[in-house]
């Protein structure tokens, strides 16, 4: 507790033994005043001389000043303890609130302290402690075991296992080791790492990501000038009906005016818009926060919002659905010999070959006897020819069998890669290799229709066979196949015009996407760790290369949209119970503070829980 | 120009929004946002009355509440 709070409490503790005093004492008349005016001074003095000060820059509608004529009309028309209930419930409940407030503030500020203070730059063989921001490009920075590092670079030299949790939320440590690039927040676990700085720490990856979230809150989402609107005028409006309510009964329906005062001071009472104003941006914040800490870097508030409306979800395939990564997914031997064994020979021929194809080919291969394999030719471009078990054997593109003379007629391409396998100068059939599916990409689409998407879409560059099969073993419902990439904005264009009424949402790898992924409504990109582009173009940016966050990145949208609305209806409905009460003369002060500052506590705890997403991404270690 | 302030003391939401609208009707100003959960003020305003116009927003934000300060 700070020293303000420990004042305020004590105020408040010694304000309500005096006021359960004076309710206990059994006074009439001036005493009575005198026993409650005590407790009402000590508890309320700093709300009175803020009033005052108020009137002096012609504040009306100030809190304090509501709050100071509400209380000091109760005690005019003899309701005491009213009064004194009043401001003390007042002062509690702000109490609470800053709070509340506060240790909100902290987690925000604790999800954010991914930024090291200082770097052990070494120069001359010596190490200095200095500022992040004080290390050049090339300078050899020195990350200790349980350290930050503090800039971007690559290991010069060193080996460790990285926990870039702070960065990706992705808690499995990352084997690094000398030449390998390293960012800036993640945490070295167990070597010494001598890094070398490959860019300033203004435009490091902490520094960018830092920035990102803080600038998010200047995206405000529309339920935010919703509210901001709703605001300006919600005051006003209830202190004129209140000014209504205490003039119209008495003076047309012959009213009593103590008690039409007494309604219209509880109006001034729920007059401040306050949980309103401090919990739905708090709530949006909480998800944009709680959203970084999984690797889910979201640019604003109003994208959060947006997401929330997700009905189509467009996919980039290569980088997005899939690795990437090559793999063999068909063996068609035409000659008289077994699928095993045509595989086995294309990878013999290649057993050498650095390129993708050769290695997948290798890799489905399994064990391979390399004395085997005799006089190897590379045609570049084309493929290989070697000597394998001391028969001629060619490995390769079409080209290659045309060059040799061979036919390929029973063959029909379909869009992916397929490697034309020759033995003994015979055409002996072909091998398909395609890029393979990340892992978790059918769960994710699945995850996807269950939160209500109404369309999933694959946009490739593949023949339409293939893209076909992959859709369908993904389960998407549709897809766009042979695509340049400048048609991709286009297809975007024309899926835009088939929407619904919700919001189109185009995931891709941020590489050369940027036009698609800033046409579309909202624009995802993945694998966001050390891209700038992506970064740049992209509403919403994962981290890492998990296609599931796209799921979970929709969830803590709705989720948010969920919290902000509960706490709309439920600040608007307490206060417009108070105020339908105080209109049918029936309004209790007591409940009116409670629609105040009570409603403002529970939906800033309200809001905080926007923060909660899923499981902590790593127990932080000391630094 | 367009330049970050902290603000200390910062203590209401409601005030920080008034806050805003008072300081963009300042001659001069283009944008202001007042984040009340990191107490920081984002101000974009003319070049050449730069500093005035701070000062200014200092004195409106005083008005509103007389806690509040801008730190510079």
């Amino acid at each position: 507790m700070t020293g303000k709070q420990k004042r305020t409490s004590a105020r408040i503790l010694l304000s309500a033994i005096l006021f359960g005093t004076a309710i206990i004492l059994p006074l009439q008349g001036n005493a009575r005043l005198i026993v409650f005016i005590l407790p009402y001074l000590i508890i309320g003095a700093d709300v009175l001389w803020h009033a005052l000060s108020g009137i002096a820059h012609a504040q009306i509608f100030d809190e304090n000043f509501l709050m100071a004529l509400a209380t000091i009309g109760a005690l005019c028309i003899g309701e005491y303890p009213e009064a004194v209930a009043v401001m003390l419930f007042y002062q509690v409940g702000e109490f609470f609130q800053d709070y509340a407030v506060n240790r909100s503030r902290q987690s925000i500020a604790a999800l954010m302290d991914i930024c090291p203070d200082s770097a052990n730059l070494e120069k001359d063989g010596e190490l200095f402690s200095v500022l992040p921001d004080a290390v050049n490009v090339g300078d050899i920075i020195v990350v200790k075991p349980g350290e930050r590092i503090p800039l971007d670079g690559s290991i010069v030299t060193g080996s460790s296992s990285l926990n870039t949790a702070a960065l990706t939320g992705e808690p499995l440590p990352r084997p690094v080791s000398a030449g390998d690039e390293v960012f800036s927040g993640s945490i070295n676990e167990t070597g010494l790492l001598r890094i070398q700085v490959s860019r300033p720490f203004a435009d490091s990856t902490v520094s960018r990501i830092l920035e990102l979230v803080e600038n998010a809150s200047a995206n405000k989402a529309k339920a935010e000038h919703f509210i901001t609107r709703f605001a300006r005028w919600y005051t006003p409006c209830v202190v004129g009906a209140a000014l209504l309510v205490a003039l119209i009964p008495p003076l047309c329906l012959r009213g009593d005016w103590q008690k039409w005062l007494y309604q219209a001071l509880t109006f001034l009472v729920v007059s401040c818009p306050c949980a309103l104003v401090i919990s739905i941006p708090l709530s949006f914040f909480g998800g944009i926060g709680g959203a970084s800490r999984r690797g889910i870097l979201v640019k604003g508030g109003n994208y959060l919002e947006a997401l929330a409306d997700a009905e189509t979800v467009v996919f980039d395939k290569t980088g997005t659905l899939t690795s990437g990564n090559f793999r063999v997914t068909e063996i068609c031997p035409l000659l008289d010999i077994t699928a095993r064994d045509l595989l086995t020979y294309a990878a013999l021929a290649e057993i050498y070959s650095d390129h993708p194809i050769a290695r997948s080919l290798r890799d489905a291969a399994g064990e391979l006897d390399r004395t085997r394999v005799d006089t190897v030719h590379e045609e570049a471009g084309l493929g290989v020819r070697a000597m394998v078990d001391g028969t001629p054997v060619a490995a390769g593109s079409r080209q290659l069998m045309d060059a040799l003379c061979l036919t390929v007629d029973s063959f029909s391409e379909n869009g992916s890669t397929a490697v034309h396998v020759a033995i003994d100068n015979q055409y002996a059939g072909y091998i398909i290799i395609a890029d393979e599916p990340k892992p978790h990409t059918a769960d994710t689409i699945a995850a996807l229709r269950r939160l209500g998407i109404r369309r999933t879409v694959m946009l490739t560059g593949d023949r339409p066979a293939r893209a076909a099969q992959i859709a369908a073993s993904l389960g998407l419902d549709d897809y766009r196949a042979e695509l340049l990439p400048h048609d991709k904005v286009a297809c975007i264009e024309s899926l835009l015009t088939e929407q619904t009424g919700g919001r189109l949402i185009f995931v891709g790898d941020g590489i050369n996407d940027a036009p698609a992924l800033s046409r579309a409504d909202i624009g995802i990109a993945m694998g966001g760790l050390g891209t700038d582009a992506a970064i740049e173009a992209a509403d919403l940016v994962i981290m890492d290369d998990s296609i599931a966050k796209v799921a979970e990145a929709i969830a803590i949208a709705r989720r948010t949209r969920r919290i902000v609305r509960q706490n709309i209806i439920f600040a608007l409905s307490v206060k417009g119970l108070v105020l339908l009460a105080g209109l049918v003369g029936a309004a209790n002060m007591w409940f009116a503070v409670f629609a105040d500052v009570g409603v403002a506590l529970l939906a800033v705890v309200n809001a905080m829980r926007c923060l909660h997403t899923g499981h902590p991404a790593s127990v932080e270690q000391k630094s | 120009m367009k330049k970050v302030f902290k603000m200390r003391d910062l203590d209401c939401a409601n005030c920080a929004r008034k806050m805003e609208d008072a300081i963009r009707r300042i001659d001069g100003v283009a944008d202001v946002q007042i984040n009340f959960l990191l107490q920081k003020m984002v101000l974009t305003a003319d070049d050449t009355h730069f500093d005035e116009i701070v000062e200014q927003a200092a004195r409106v934000c005083r008005k509103i509440e007389r806690h509040c300060v801008i730190l510079r």
